[in-house]
């Protein structure tokens, strides 16, 4: 497992900003959750792998026996997780009121915020 | 000394108020504090002419060898002394210039500030200090020029000399910090006595040209002359303080400031010669091509600016004499000058040359000052530029391969100095005319006092050059020499060559001036040749500047998402592949591959999920099939974290995953059918990046797990979540606990987060959008 997860995280990343690349803003949103996870998961392999034993010191004892889990980047993945959540939300709220407010989810519509005008 | 700027900077902020309580009076304070700095200075005069520096040191930055030092010798005091007195003046003379104007407290603020910057850069004793205020003056000098900001030639002439000399600024800050690096400190009274070591050094050379770059740009040498005819957008009291008197010589004193230390050497001498010869000749040149009184001025400014560099480059004993007195002489009656061309603008409401005649009659007072003014910029006896000139004629005649060459450019000034001096002294006051130019404005003391003070000076310096002048200019050349200097100014030298060649200038002077409208009408001849001259080529420059700012601009910032994704992945991309490549460790992979045969069942069903759901959702176009398999996968990575020992963030995941679907179907049907646009030519280029950006991942984590993981963290936690957080899960535990202020943080991001979805939901559209 150690040798194919690093695989599918490079597959995951790949499918995911191909998706961001996209013009769809629906589309921008998928790749955004994907890369979230790509990028959870980047974390947890980066931290080591530990199959079975979970980051729970047993009944009883006092300190955790090996072999248990880092709980570091646990712990990382679950504020990583649960801040990805509201950056989700915000941005499927986002295209709901954008193609209220524009009438498209073509993200190339809506690029004239940011061009400065050539001839002045 | 340190008070005097202080006084000076506070003084100027306060003006405006001052404006608001005393109204026209405000020209009281303004002008007292210039005067009693001036007087303040007359007191610190007898122990600086019997041949004592003073010093002040105040610690800014110690430790980069950078303070607020404070240095007063002969040459310091020469400038402090025109600084502050002519400072006096205008001050007067702009209360009576502008009165009544809304922003006459704006005006005194930017003057009052340059004056103070001008007066620190000259008692600087450290070469950042100088810098510091050399950038002051040059900023007060733009807000000046451009202070009738309502004109667009006006914004356009300050953006100029802001430009120019910033541009010169900066030059010159680099060339301090090399002549610090030569010298090995920047405390001016140091680096006096290593002149051999700056010299000698191998930074030397790029330091001169720096520096000369940062003089030249200020004292409008050629070919940066440009921008000062253009300043003359400037109030008159600005034209006479900043661009005659005083801010455009701050380039001659930084040169003969910095001669003892990077002079003497053939490269300094020769592009001082070279670059003030060629300014002399062509500002006198150009004066004669103008008919504006300021333009004029200005030409003839820039052609003493010229003369002044000359000196400085000469470097010998009398040229550094001649320097130091021509350079009081121009200051008195250039000055002069100036602000008789504002009080003749000012009751006549024009400058050309051409429409003024016969106000001699009308304007008394300021008739006498140009008269005098005007013989002393003539050379004639017994005025103070009389002894200037003498002098300059003597030192350009000293032994030297180049002395009729040098002699022939101050000679050529000179005969164009008197007739510009016939021209604006007799003129357009004394000549005898049928019809005076009438006036609409008389003439008030506040306007004719300061010229006729300024003139007389040069009077009375002319006839008692022995008393206070003498020991001054004494000083401040030996300041530039580093030995004591002995020289007698006297009027009189006897019958001898010198006398004869001014007797010459005046001379042919009257002829230029008899001429002059011929000479005139031969401007329209040089029209093409301005074409070529340095102000179109800035003019081009700027131009071609803004449209390449805008073109790049454009270009990188298009408005367009994912090419500022594709960017910053590439360089991403770009970063880690240069690195890896440059001193990477290798890939072993080949010994890892038996690690496969671990593989379990179960493990390779999740795998079989994710990369066909994957593949799905590609080829889908159905919005809710997409999020099926978005849930999909999000599912399969929360088993994973389940299998590798992570049940809480599997059960977070889980939950989370579940939330999003449904707020997915919640908001999304009311979204239009999911139309697939596409990009044809650009998607194999994103595909391309897409797969760069996955395989270098992998790469990064195969390269990553090669190494074993050395990490205290884990033992810690494991050890003392119990015995100190008193709980089992030792996730939980830094959580809630070790690092419970991060997930206060967390909550405070979801609070936001929800915050704006609800602002988002409850924001009502202006007219005309359907919401």
């Amino acid at each position: 497992m150690e040798l194919i997860l690093p695989f599918l995280i490079g597959i995951l990343f790949s499918a995911s900003l191909y998706l961001i690349l996209h013009r769809h803003f629906f589309k921008l949103i998928l790749g955004l959750i994907l890369f979230g996870l790509a990028t959870n998961l980047f974390l947890f392999v980066i931290g080591r792998l530990t199959r079975g034993g979970s980051a729970i010191i047993g009944q009883g004892e006092n300190v955790a026996t090996e072999p248990f889990a880092d709980p570091v980047p646990q712990a990382l993945l679950l504020t990583a997780i649960v801040i990805g959540f509201g950056i989700q939300a915000f941005a499927i709220v986002l295209i709901k009121r954008v193609y209220q407010s524009f009438g498209t989810t073509d993200l190339d519509d809506m690029s004239t915020t940011d061009q400065i005008e050539e001839n002045h | 000394m340190f008070l005097a700027i202080l006084a000076g900077f506070l003084l100027a902020f306060a003006a405006p108020l001052l404006y608001r309580w005393l109204g026209k009076w405000v020209y009281v304070p303004m002008a007292l504090l210039p005067f009693s700095i001036f007087i303040y200075l007359l007191t610190l005069a007898p122990a600086v002419l019997a041949g004592n520096n003073l010093g002040e040191l105040h610690a800014w930055a110690p430790s980069l060898n950078i303070n607020l030092h404070f240095f007063l010798d002969g040459l310091s005091l020469l400038f402090a002394l025109l600084i502050t007195g002519f400072g006096t003046l205008i001050m007067l003379y702009a209360g009576g210039y502008l009165k009544g104007h809304p922003l006459l407290g704006r005006f005194y603020l930017y003057l009052a500030l340059f004056m103070t910057a001008m007066l620190g850069l000259v008692l600087a004793g450290n070469i950042i200090s100088i810098f510091i205020f050399w950038e002051l003056t040059s900023i007060s000098s733009y807000l000046l020029i451009g202070f009738g900001h309502d004109k667009e030639s006006s914004r356009n002439s300050a953006l100029q000399a802001l430009l120019v000399t910033g541009l010169g600024g900066l030059a010159l800050m680099g060339g301090l910090i090399l002549v610090g690096m030569a010298g090995e400190t920047y405390t001016l009274s140091e680096l006096l006595d290593r002149g051999d070591m700056v010299t000698n050094h191998a930074l030397y050379l790029p330091a001169l040209v720096l520096v000369l770059l940062g003089a030249f740009t200020k004292s409008a040498q050629f070919p940066f002359h440009f921008w000062l005819p253009n300043a003359m957008a400037a109030p008159t009291p600005v034209s006479a303080y900043l661009h005659s008197a005083t801010m455009v010589k701050a380039g001659v004193y930084l040169l003969a400031r910095l001669t003892p230390v990077m002079g003497g050497t053939n490269e300094w001498q020769y592009t001082l010669m070279v670059v003030g010869g060629i300014t002399t000749v062509l500002g006198a040149l150009l004066a004669t091509q103008h008919t504006d009184l300021k333009a004029i001025l200005a030409y003839t400014t820039i052609s003493a600016l010229g003369l002044l560099v000359t000196m400085t480059g000469i470097g010998t004993a009398p040229a550094l004499e001649a320097m130091v007195v021509f350079l009081l002489a121009h200051a008195l009656y250039k000055g002069t000058l100036f602000l008789v061309a504002g009080n003749v603008d000012h009751a006549t409401g024009t400058r050309e040359l051409t429409q003024l005649e016969g106000l001699s009659g009308s304007m008394r007072y300021t008739a006498i000052a140009a008269l005098l003014a005007g013989m002393s910029m003539a050379g004639l006896l017994p005025f103070f530029g009389f002894i200037g000139k003498e002098l300059l004629y003597e030192a350009t005649l000293q032994e030297s391969p180049f002395r009729w060459m040098l002699f022939a450019v101050s000679f050529f000034s000179g005969m164009v100095f008197v007739a510009v001096a016939i021209a604006l002294g007799y003129g357009i006051f004394w000549r005898r005319s049928a019809s005076p130019t009438p006036l609409q404005h008389a003439d008030k003391a506040l306007l004719y006092l300061p010229p006729v003070l300024l003139a007389c000076t040069g009077l009375v310096f002319g006839l008692l050059p022995g008393f206070f002048v003498t020991p001054l200019l004494q000083r401040a050349a030996e300041g530039m020499l580093g030995v004591e200097q002995v020289f007698e100014l006297a009027l009189w030298h006897g019958f001898n060559l010198v006398l004869g060649l001014s007797l010459l200038t005046v001379l042919l002077g009257y002829v230029v001036y008899h001429f002059s409208n011929r000479l005139l009408s031969y401007a329209n001849r040089f029209n093409r040749l301005y074409l070529f001259g340095p102000a179109n080529l800035y003019q081009m420059g700027l131009k071609g500047f803004l449209k390449g700012a805008t073109k790049i601009t454009a270009f990188i910032q298009n408005g367009y998402l994912r090419s500022y994704i594709a960017a910053i992945i590439t360089a991403h991309i770009a970063l880690v592949v240069l690195s890896l490549w440059r001193n990477g460790p290798r890939l072993e992979l080949v010994n890892r591959l038996p690690e496969l045969g671990q593989l379990r069942m179960y493990e390779v069903v999740l795998l079989l999920m994710i990369v066909p759901a994957l593949i799905f959702l590609f080829k889908s176009r159905s919005r809710l099939t997409s999020i099926a398999i978005m849930g999909i996968i999000g599912y399969s990575v929360a088993l994973f974290y389940i299998l590798f020992g992570a049940p809480d963030v599997a059960a977070t995941q889980l939950l989370i995953e579940t939330l999003t679907v449904v707020i997915f179907v919640l908001i999304l049907h009311k979204l239009p059918a999911f139309t697939y646009l596409s990009h044809a030519s650009e998607r194999y280029k994103y595909v391309l990046l897409s797969l760069a950006f996955g395989a270098m991942m992998t790469y990064v984590i195969l390269i990553v797990k090669q190494y074993p993981l050395d990490s205290q963290l884990k033992a810690y936690y494991g050890e003392s979540s119990y015995l100190l957080g008193q709980g089992r899960n030792i996730v939980n535990v830094i959580l809630v606990d070790f690092r419970a202020l991060d997930t206060l943080g967390e909550i405070v991001v979801l609070a936001v987060a929800a915050i704006g979805i609800l602002a988002m939901l409850k924001l009502r559209m202006q007219k005309g959008d359907k919401s």
